[in-house]
């Protein structure tokens, strides 16, 4: 940097690296955050079932990302990292979306100023209170410039006409169904003004923090549930309030049912337990037997 | 470092490649972990826990352990924990030096959840337990020093849809268990309680039953394990993992488990039939 050939005045410096980053995050597709009456809701045009744009960063915080994969999953962990490492030296209280945000804004700030191209991204960082006043959402720009944004935000694609609607539309005490509902006819329109695109579940990314669960709070909402949620004809209108399935952080996917038998991780590797599993339960009768 | 890197996640939270917590804080901050601390040479007096038991029964697993630490001659603690939730699907029981296993556990809970959230899938039972090894391994060198810490680990397996016990030896070694285990001081005599007891097809309320009774004549023969203790009501911690997840049994319920063995114990202390 400190040897180039020609002088480059620092204003047009800054502004080819911030329009070479915003082109780079007009090019995807859109994501929106918003509250409804029970937590936040992340709603992301997402064709990929592995690539996720939203994630769970620690108990009551989330992460949206917009821009190029590489290097919003490089924050992401990052975030996660830094999540887990301070949730275990302190305490899990401890863990709040504000210094996260920090961190990232100075994390972004610096790459854009230091390294030879910005990161493309934009994210957001969203923390579900224990009423809808305390829920925090925060928007982090390529540049390391963080707004603290109220009820939602648009971003990525072409966010004008989203973020209009939703300043429309958006009122406080929605619920889940009513929420997705709107996030989901505003994604699908055309910016250009012409029919809405028709937009089905497989096409969306879901996941909400649910401010009524312990502990952890983000979950993914796909398959029947999502279908319900967004039918206008299904009464469904708020996720249940127990899990499916515990250990996964989907609510109601699709069970796959009784997978003992399919699963290639049942041949082990582990030199303890390589044994088949006949054998075991043979043994076990057997030492049944003595134990009578 | 430049002023703008202040507050800047440091690059090590950026590398790519790890999904597991020990590693990344053994690049980004290792005197957390407690295998890469230094040891002052001789030897200290530390509280250790005891016994823990651990059967399997129809669809699911228990996990007991009684409530004290003891440090030489003398009870250390009346009321500690022993036995933890490591997820949704799996607990774990220490018996050692009581800090250093608490520490470990902790590491590992975290481990466990960091894994799920950066994979965005659960980790297998045996992965679970090769990483719990690899951790005991890790603290081989304050094992030699009198710092030994025997966990024991038991979850539901998601895949063959049954609990599953690995047992662990302080070098690291990890062993599959079938039906039942104990660890720690009081574990013979618990081991030839649930010998005795412990039959297939069990229902969980004999399975919490057959866990109170092996805890019972541990405390019995074992000055180190804490027998059920009426004045305070303080009942042994049990844990349960079935296709439900992991929990912990209500108090009310391991009360009445713990009067109905005392009741039958009651003119036949070695419950004896």
């Amino acid at each position: 940097m400190s040897q180039q050939p020609f002088y480059v005045s620092p204003e047009q410096l800054m502004k080819d690296r911030a329009d070479f980053a915003r082109k780079g995050i007009a090019r995807g597709r859109s994501v929106i955050v918003l509250g409804y009456d029970l937590g936040i809701a992340f709603v992301a045009e997402n064709r990929s079932r592995a690539l996720h744009k939203v994630s769970e960063i620690y108990d009551r915080i989330g992460f949206a990302a917009v821009g190029k994969y590489n290097e919003f999953e490089n924050l992401r962990v990052a975030g996660i990292r830094y999540a887990d490492l301070r949730g275990y030296s302190y305490d899990r209280s401890d863990v709040s979306a504000r210094a996260l945000a920090n961190a990232y804004a100075q994390t972004l700030g610096s790459v854009f100023i230091q390294e030879s191209k910005p990161y493309e991204v934009e994210i957001c960082v969203a923390e579900v209170g224990t009423t809808p006043e305390g829920d925090q959402i925060y928007r982090l720009t390529y540049d390391g410039s963080v707004a603290d944004e109220v009820g939602w935000l648009a971003m990525g694609g072409a966010t004008e006409p989203l973020e209009a609607g939703l300043k429309e539309q958006w009122r406080p005490g929605m619920t889940l169904a009513e929420a997705l509902g709107l996030a989901v006819r505003l994604l699908a329109m055309d910016p250009a003004g012409g029919e809405p695109r028709q937009l089905d579940q497989s096409g969306l990314e879901v996941a909400v923090l649910d401010r009524t669960r312990p502990r952890r709070t983000f979950r993914r909402i796909t398959g029947p549930l999502l279908a319900a949620l967004l039918s206008e004809s299904d009464p469904t209108s708020d996720a249940p309030a127990e899990d499916g399935e515990p250990g996964h952080r989907d609510i109601l996917h699709d069970v796959a049912g009784d997978q003992a038998s399919a699963s290639p991780r049942h041949t082990s590797t582990n030199p303890q337990t390589q044994r088949p599993a006949e054998q075991d339960a043979q043994e076990g009768a057997g030492d049944g037997a003595e134990g009578d | 470092m430049t002023a703008a890197d202040v507050g800047r996640l440091p690059d090590t939270f950026r590398s790519a490649g790890s999904s597991s917590f020990t590693e990344f804080v053994a690049t980004h901050a290792p005197e957390l972990l407690p295998a890469r601390r230094p040891l002052p040479p001789g030897s200290i007096d530390a509280p250790h826990g005891t016994t823990i038991v651990v059967l399997t029964y129809a669809g699911g697993l228990i996990m007991a352990g009684d409530r004290r630490a003891t440090m030489g001659n003398l009870i250390a603690n009346r009321d500690m924990e022993k036995v933890f939730a490591t997820d949704e699907f799996s607990v774990v029981g220490i018996a050692g030096t009581a800090g250093l296993a608490i520490e470990l556990v902790k590491l590992f809970q975290v481990e466990l959840e960091h894994y799920e959230k950066i994979e965005g899938t659960l980790m297998s039972l045996e992965g679970k337990a090769n990483r719990l090894a690899a951790m005991i391994r890790g603290n081989l060198g304050m094992a030699m020093q009198g710092l030994a810490v025997v966990p024991i680990f038991g979850g539901f397996d998601l895949d063959t849809v049954t609990g599953r016990i690995f047992s662990y030896d302080v070098t690291g070694g990890c062993y599959e268990e079938h039906n039942h285990h104990s660890v720690g001081s009081g574990s013979p005599f618990a081991r030839g309680s649930m010998k005795k007891l412990w039959h297939p097809d069990m229902d969980q309320a004999q399975a919490l039953s057959v866990a109170v009774e092996a805890l019972y004549d541990a405390a019995d023969d074992d000055s180190a394990t804490g027998g059920p203790d009426v004045l305070r009501r303080t009942w042994p911690t049990v844990a349960i993992v079935d296709a439900e997840g992991s929990r912990f049994a209500e108090d009310a319920s391991v009360a009445a488990a713990v009067e109905a063995v005392l009741a039958g114990r009651t003119g036949n202390p070695g419950g004896a039939r």
